[in-house]
């Protein structure tokens, strides 16, 4: 196939790359996006496999057991387990990037084909190529465990991390420049394993370090470097196709995590220097000082409570996901609903533990997206509730974080649903959220506590309705 | 601490200041409690339930007065008979007094308490913010005593409250008037209303209007603009003009309506009168006036407190100890008023009490501390009633002003920087790097502007998608797999096999969630 059907080819598949994204834009159009993606990669595979001249029988038994993997666990998985897919997902792109840059290095053509500066750059590239691969690789990995409960979701926080992560960056760069010295002698092997190895304790330690209520900023961060990883490996490679499409994935990702960050009114470079807890010795004194009585109810009088109302807003949290609650709550509404009461959703940006993890799982249980609301556009509407139902979220309706100014999540935008005439909060406990801040919300005069697992407490709530 | 309970002592005092169950509460809270036996006799609480709760009872009001550190009482201090002296010079340093005082109308009191140097807190005094409306036994005694004038009134009243249609023939609904709509006036109308009454009520407080008719209760209004709300929740004094075309309007109720019940106090002064002896003449036979402010003078001319009247053919009732008459309940709500004030004062829980001059609800209550008198307390700025209305549209202009804008500086120094580090990669950089690195920025930009437009709900499907195409790195790893040699092959093909994992994962699991964004 000549080089120019192939450059053709990559256009073709970069173009739908692009629609598949921006169909993302409306569920309407969105599935038509997903098929104009699995078009561009097809043809892209197709035009690439097209031009292998050896060793077709591995790359087609590669490509048929990873396609059925990867078929089985996207059929398997369950809804609340996304982020956890998610997260290994990525770490394959990255170990992709580190194996393909090793493939590269190894590749004794490479000499040939590169001399001097175009070698420099070339080794610079496959460096950042694998560097950033590893990241992602062994970050993915932590995030992973932390999601899946594996590892503990509390932050590691070693002292003097900051200093740690400033050597491994200062020895990665040392590194490379050693391997640029000596690759052009044929060596380097070394110093680019030594490299891989940082690369991969650095990405260990980066997530390690952050708290679960930051996971929707590591993953969409992971998201993003595993488009980095991607478009390094285009410039090693060079390859525009990969250039391109790591350069949307890379965009993309960063995108999110600043939104993510938006959300939490936190800085980008704090959340990725250490998680919550930093500062939360001097104000945790003050907020329990705040402390005053719950009041509990039973399902019965939380029934009761819904059948009087007229406007409910339902704010679900990473509790409802772990209760695997959502499809009780679709009932829920649907009764609700029957009996002309407006039942709304609102969401906040980081309920969960992925951006959009919430959307998902009201989906999943077929609840109509349209009653589905963002945080800005339904936060107004909390005098005019009647009752507002948080399900299994803390943080993010904790008023504190707009009235004291010492709190750790001082800021952070947050569902005002204590305007509501009355808010009923289902909790396990009376634990406190990631961010290990006491919420007083719960001791508002017009908040009612509902302990138990949010499933069966909704169910008894449903039964009583 | 220890908590000390003695029996009131008040002619005809019911009440208690702690019953077994908020006794168990504030033992829980780390105090020591006592209470004199007997003290619940009057509200059906035994000694044997006090035992129960883990409370200690002791003989004899002495024991108390002497061996407690904080005494709960319902009535002020006064003559202890029994023991042959007044309450207060039971009383030595350093005790805390919880009670009723009423400052205001007992300087004298003051005095002997600070004489005594000892702290004393007045239930009474507690300020009227929402903070402490779960301690505010005013509140809470107003609501019995709202309910027990209708119980009262019910008893005098020959007849039926709610209107039927017998088989013996047709009985019209009583009609009940209720002047105040305070926490007492409410309670009356809710219980008015619940045994079947036509309800009207009437308040000089146009904001409580609502509230009237949230309970389905009429609200009487006068063609006349005056704002009747004072600080604190309370009604002021009102003006001449405005008096008179209250009075008319209750004259021509009296004459239709079979029951009234007065609630209307202004703070520190006598009751108003609103009832004159005519109004009481015109009402018809067997008709009832229950009196609620009998003890600072009536609203009702001809109430007497304490008693119940017959005039003119009309029973007016001025009990002056309606929350004692029900006095389990009111036992029960005061007990607990007590304890989430002592709650608020027990911080940390080890059954110590602190007087914190700092929190305004103890400020608020304190009336003498440590000797010295602290009453009145600076004024509570918060009224239970909203700001008027003429005084919001001006100044509610958006904060726009207060924000910061953005400093040009910042971005011209971004542009700077990044021109400089293109400039300088362009002067060292081949131009194949250059027209890749052309292409990445472009795709940068695209990949920024397309983003931005994806809904927030459909998040997690971009991530899962992007994820899918990202591993097009796929392609780098099927152009090395042709490799002649062994171990780059091997690499290359694994590779392949992870990265296909995640291309039908990631494909699969976007069309998987797609496929639930359903309308």
């Amino acid at each position: 196939m000549s080089q120019g059907v192939v450059t053709a080819s990559y256009v073709g598949a970069t173009i739908l790359f692009i629609l598949a994204l921006g169909g993302l834009s409306s569920p309407e159009t969105s599935r038509r996006g997903n098929i104009y993606g699995i078009t561009g990669m097809a043809i892209a595979l197709i035009v690439t496999i097209a031009s292998v001249t050896s060793n077709v029988e591995i790359l087609i038994g590669g490509l048929l057991i990873g396609g059925s993997i990867g078929l089985v666990l996207a059929n398997r998985v369950q809804m609340t387990e996304m982020p956890e897919l998610v997260a290994i997902l990525h770490s394959l792109v990255g170990l992709a990037a580190v194996l393909v840059g090793f493939a590269n290095f190894m590749d004794p053509t490479r000499l040939e084909h590169y001399t001097g500066v175009e070698l420099t750059i070339h080794d610079v590239e496959t460096c950042l190529g694998i560097l950033i691969g590893a990241v992602t690789f062994s970050g993915s990995v932590i995030a992973f465990g932390k999601l899946s409960g594996k590892i503990g979701g509390n932050p590691l926080l070693l002292p003097a991390r900051h200093w740690f992560n400033l050597g491994l960056l200062i020895a990665s760069i040392w590194l490379c420049s050693t391997f640029i010295d000596q690759s052009a002698a044929g060596g380097g092997l070394n110093p680019l394993l030594i490299m891989t190895g940082i690369a991969l304790l650095f990405g260990i330690h980066m997530v390690m370090a952050i708290g679960g209520a930051d996971m929707p900023v590591v993953i969409s961060m992971l998201n993003s470097y595993s488009g980095w990883a991607a478009a390094a490996t285009g410039f090693m490679l060079n390859n525009d196709l990969l250039i391109v499409t790591g350069a949307l994935v890379g965009s993309s990702g960063a995108i999110l995590s600043y939104i993510m960050c938006r959300a939490m009114n936190r800085k980008f470079l704090a959340v990725i220097a250490g998680g919550f807890g930093t500062t939360t010795g001097g104000s945790s004194a003050g907020s329990d000082a705040e402390q005053g009585e719950v009041i509990a109810l039973e399902a019965p009088e939380v029934a009761s409570l819904l059948n009087q109302a007229k406007e409910v807003m339902i704010i679900p949290g990473y509790g409802m996901a772990v209760a695997q609650a959502q499809h009780i709550v679709c009932e829920l509404i649907k009764a609700l609903r029957s009996k002309k009461v407006n039942v709304r959703f609102g969401i906040h940006p980081v309920a969960g533990r992925m951006p959009g993890h919430m959307n998902v799982l009201l989906a999943e249980a077929k609840v109509p997206y349209d009653i589905v609301y963002e945080m800005d556009e339904i936060n107004d509407d909390f005098p005019n509730i009647d009752v507002s139902v948080v399900i299994g979220a803390n943080d993010i309706v904790n008023p504190s974080a707009l009235t004291d100014p010492n709190s750790p999540i001082a800021g952070m935008p947050v569902l005002e649903c204590w305007k509501s005439t009355t808010t009923i909060v289902l909790k396990r406990s009376m634990a406190t959220g990631y961010a290990g801040v006491q919420n007083p919300l719960f001791f508002e005069e017009n908040t009612r506590m509902l302990f138990g697992d949010a499933k069966s407490s909704l169910d008894a709530v449903y039964k009583n309705l | 601490m220890k908590i000390g309970i003695p029996k009131e002592i008040h002619d005809g005092e019911k009440r208690v200041a702690t019953t077994p169950d908020v006794a168990k509460q504030l033992i829980k809270l780390g105090f020591e409690v006592v209470v004199e036996s007997g003290a619940g006799e009057g509200s059906h609480f035994s000694d044997a339930a006090y035992t129960d709760a883990g409370v200690t009872v002791a003989e004899g009001a002495k024991a108390i007065w002497e061996g407690s550190d904080i005494i709960l009482k319902v009535r002020p201090p006064e003559f202890n008979s029994n023991l042959n002296s007044e309450e207060v010079d039971l009383l030595h340093e350093k005790q805390v007094i919880i009670t009723f005082l009423w400052p205001a109308q007992n300087p004298d009191m003051l005095k002997r308490l600070a004489g005594k140097k000892v702290t004393a807190l007045s239930m009474d005094s507690v300020p009227r913010i929402s903070r402490a409306q779960k301690m505010d036994a005013l509140s809470s005694m107003a609501n019995i005593a709202g309910y027990r004038a209708v119980v009262e009134a019910a008893q005098h009243f020959g007849r039926f409250f709610t209107g039927q249609i017998t088989a013996a023939g047709k009985i019209p609904p009583a009609k009940v008037m209720v002047i105040g709509a305070g926490v007492a006036g409410l309670a009356a109308i809710g219980a008015a209303k619940s045994m079947g009454a036509i309800v009207r009520a009437f308040d000089t407080r146009p904001e409580v209007k609502e509230q009237v008719e949230s309970m389905n209760a009429e609200f009487l209004e006068l063609n006349f603009e005056e704002e009747g709300s004072g600080t604190g929740g309370y009604a002021k004094v009102m003006s001449k003009e405005f008096i008179e075309a209250e009075m008319a309007l209750f004259a021509e109720q009296a004459k239709e309506v079979d029951i009234i019940i007065t609630t209307a106090l202004i703070p520190g002064k006598p009751a108003p009168e609103l009832i004159k002896e005519e109004m009481v003449v015109s009402m018809k036979d067997g008709s009832v006036i229950v009196d609620l402010a009998a003890e600072q003078g009536g609203n009702c001319k001809l109430s007497e407190a304490g008693i119940v009247k017959k005039v003119h053919g009309v029973s007016i009732i001025g009990y002056t100890d309606l929350p004692s008459r029900l006095a389990a309940q009111s036992s029960q709500l005061y007990g607990t008023n007590l304890r989430h004030l002592l709650t608020d004062m027990c911080k940390d829980k080890d059954g110590n009490i602190k007087v914190d001059m700092e929190d305004e609800v103890v400020r608020g209550a304190t009336v003498v501390k440590d000797g010295e008198i602290t009453w009145p307390p600076p004024a509570p700025k918060l009224s239970a009633a909203p700001p008027k209305p003429a005084e919001k549209p001006k100044d509610v202009k958006p904060s726009e002003v207060t924000e910061e804008k953005p400093s040009w500086l910042g971005p011209l120094v971004t542009f700077a920087v990044g021109g400089l580090v293109l400039l300088g990669l362009g002067s060292v950089a081949p131009a194949s790097f250059m027209a890749h690195f052309t292409v990445f920025v472009l795709a940068c930009f695209v990949g920024y502007m397309v983003i931005w437009n994806v809904t927030a709900a459909l998040h997690t499907p971009l991530m899962s998608v992007t994820n899918a195409i990202s591993s097009i790195i796929i392609i780098g790893a099927i152009l090395q797999i042709s490799s002649g040699e062994g171990v780059i092959m091997w690499v290359a093909g694994f590779a392949v096999t992870i990265t296909a994992i995640n291309i039908t994962g990631g494909f699969a699991v976007t069309r998987r969630m797609l496929e639930m964004f359903r309308k």
